[in-house]
């Protein structure tokens, strides 16, 4: 297992692995609450970030609507919490199993009928869609009210309810993240991920050698799926507030892909990389807006839109390529 | 209820669905040969709007006959859109298009934010309250004139791709990129012109959705989510298909508004897609998977 995970990793790469690992474990330490907070969302736009790689970056199932995985996530545990008094690592695991069998159904339609490509794109936002006016006039969780949990103010840390405060929650989303992170690469360097990425790579090629395509798509659908949905539950708890307009919405499932792509599809630090370089330009666009007295409504994502813009166009390939390429780590061999 | 109300209500849906069909035939144009989807179709689409309520308000021109010079306008910006940024990306990865357009269509939405507000807007004609009695039905006039003038650019766009020999160069891009390379064809300046083209569509939809419905910046993005349900319902790259898949549409909103509450209508067209995507996924009158 061991072996495993460090296999093809340059020597370099595990130096700056380390080091990064160090300085998000001290961060607490010297960041303050506000910085504490926008470290929280990189972290949880990485995690997301890598659980649609998955899918998309190793293979090449593009979905557009992760938003109903958070979703589902969200309100299944944040339901149990709120009507039976459930906990969220058992609300978790209840979570997992609706995304699952959500990811399941959209997967095992799409792939027996072969639908792929944009209209696969296309419908897996027919559904994040369907199931966000769906909440919105599902009372039991509110509807278009909203649905929250009790809010107080935690003087002590309690894991085992995830209740407490930033610091608590920001070493959860550091543990995830590092999870998914090492998950990926074990399974990258695994006969799936080889599976996988010849069926990104040439599908029909791929069935010809005799990989059940079907299946693996649908292995691909169901981690993602089943990833994103403890993502979900997080928000959940983090927020403690679910709307369906913001969680289900369309712009949701963009702002999530948007990191692994900017920062490199189907590498492990492209999402990484990508959540680092959105969160922090948004942030430093917001301060920057405020200090020139510019708070029109909109010119924050407008710059937004122009960097992505800028990005797309100038690196193909993501950043993380690019980067890894400056920096000697860029891995050896085809 | 009366029986009439649903005669009524369906008329109504039909006429909007015609607006909503000539939105997705310029969406379906731009796929059908470039082989880009328009994430930024919608977004397009409140551009024209916001034109045509800024033409009201300022000089009283009535957004029906502005119709023609909107469309003249975003042909231009769609021009200048696949000629500037899109052209390079054509042989790039879908998710890279993506994120370009997506990219693109947060700039419109936001720009609109900034210039306009949050806030509904819509024109005031004189015609607005005025219907015709055609027996029992009874028939908004605006929807009226707006299906009358959707169903004529309609026709006249089947005539310019079917007869034109522009339309036929361009229709000779999409059906063999590498044949229309050989015989001679400007690839790249076909692909501008069908991208106008598409957005000329949108153009003149935008302006005359004004006349039916409120618009605000959010309006785009819900607009574009309509024109991809209508495309894949009536096959994605088939003109006929996208004008049945608007009336059906249409149809279906106006129809699940009565029954049901109007703020699920749209959950019934998602539904329609999915059944669609599922049962014949290249659309009911798309050409056959390869």
């Amino acid at each position: 297992m061991t072996d495993r995970l460090f296999d093809g990793v340059p020597r370099r790469g595990l130096a700056l692995l380390a080091v990064m690992l160090a300085v998000l474990l001290a961060a607490p330490w010297v960041a303050n609450d506000y910085l504490l907070t926008i470290l929280i969302i990189v972290l949880y736009s990485a995690y997301t970030g890598q659980a649609w790689n998955v899918m998309m970056g190793f293979a090449g199932q593009l979905s557009l609507g992760h938003a109903i995985y958070v979703g589902l996530g969200a309100y299944a545990a944040a339901a149990l919490y709120v009507h039976f008094g459930i906990g969220p690592w058992l609300g978790l695991a209840a979570a997992v199993a609706i995304a699952v069998a959500c990811g399941a159904v959209i997967g095992f339609l799409a792939f027996r009928f072969g639908v792929g490509g944009v209209y696969f794109a296309i419908l897996t936002i027919a559904f994040a869609e369907f199931a966000r006016i769906g909440f919105d006039h599902f009372q039991w969780v509110g509807a278009s009210s909203g649905f929250f949990l009790p809010v107080a103010n935690y003087t002590r840390n309690d894991l085992w309810t995830l209740r407490g405060n930033p610091t608590m929650f920001y070493y959860v989303m550091l543990a995830l993240t590092v999870a998914a992170f090492a998950l990926c690469h074990v399974l990258l360097n695994s006969r799936i991920g080889y599976y996988w990425r010849a069926i990104r790579e040439d599908e029909i090629a791929a069935r010809s050698v005799g990989i059940n395509t079907f299946r693996y798509k649908m292995y691909a659908v169901v981690l993602s799926a089943g990833m994103t949905a403890v993502a979900g539950v997080f928000f959940a708890f983090y927020y403690n507030n679910l709307f369906p307009e913001q969680v289900f919405h369309i712009s949701r499932s963009i702002e999530l892909i948007l990191g692994p792509i900017i920062g490199g599809i189907g590498t492990l630090f492209g999402p990484l990389v990508g959540a680092l370089l959105l969160t922090g330009l948004s942030e430093t666009m917001q301060q920057l807006l405020a200090a020139l007295g510019l708070d029109a409504p909109g010119a924050k994502q407008v710059f937004y839109g122009l960097c992505l813009l800028v990005v797309v166009m100038a690196l193909p390939g993501g950043v993380w390529p690019w980067l890894a390429g400056k920096l000697g780590l860029a891995r050896r061999g085809p | 209820m009366a029986p009439e109300i649903y005669f009524n209500v369906a008329v109504s849906g039909l006429l909007t669905g015609l607006v909503y069909g000539l939105m997705a035939v310029g969406l379906s144009v731009i796929f059908g040969v470039v082989r880009v989807v328009n994430f930024a179709h919608g977004e397009m689409m409140t551009i024209a709007m916001y034109l045509a309520i800024m033409l009201f308000n300022g000089f009283g021109l009535d957004p029906l006959v502005m119709v023609v010079p909107l469309a003249a306008v975003l042909f231009a910006l769609g021009y200048a859109m696949q000629a500037g940024i899109i052209n390079p990306f054509i042989t790039r990865p879908e998710y890279s298009q993506f994120i370009l357009l997506v990219a693109t269509a947060i700039i419109i939405v936001n720009v609109l934010l900034i210039v306009f507000g949050p806030d509904a807007r819509n024109v005031q004609t004189s015609y607005a309250f005025d219907s015709f009695l055609i027996g029992p039905l009874i028939i908004d006039a605006t929807k009226a004139y707006v299906g009358a003038a959707t169903v004529v650019i309609t026709a006249a766009l089947f005539a310019f791709f079917r007869f034109a020999p522009l339309g036929k160069a361009i229709r000779a891009c999409a059906d063999n990129y590498t044949g229309a390379l050989v015989v001679g064809l400007n690839v790249k300046r076909l692909y501008a012109l069908t991208f106008g083209i598409g957005a000329a569509c949108v153009g003149a939809a935008g302006s005359m959705l004004v006349l039916l419905v409120d618009v605000t910046p959010a309006l785009g993005p819900a607009l574009t989510l309509v024109a991809f349900i209508i495309v894949i319902t009536g096959g994605l790259g088939s003109m006929p298909g996208a004008v049945l898949g608007g009336v059906l549409i249409g149809f279906t909103e106006a129809m699940a508004g009565l029954f049901f509450t109007p703020s699920a209508k749209s959950m019934f067209s998602f539904g329609l897609l999915v059944l669609v995507l599922l049962f014949r996924p290249q659309g009911i009158l798309g050409k056959r998977l390869t």
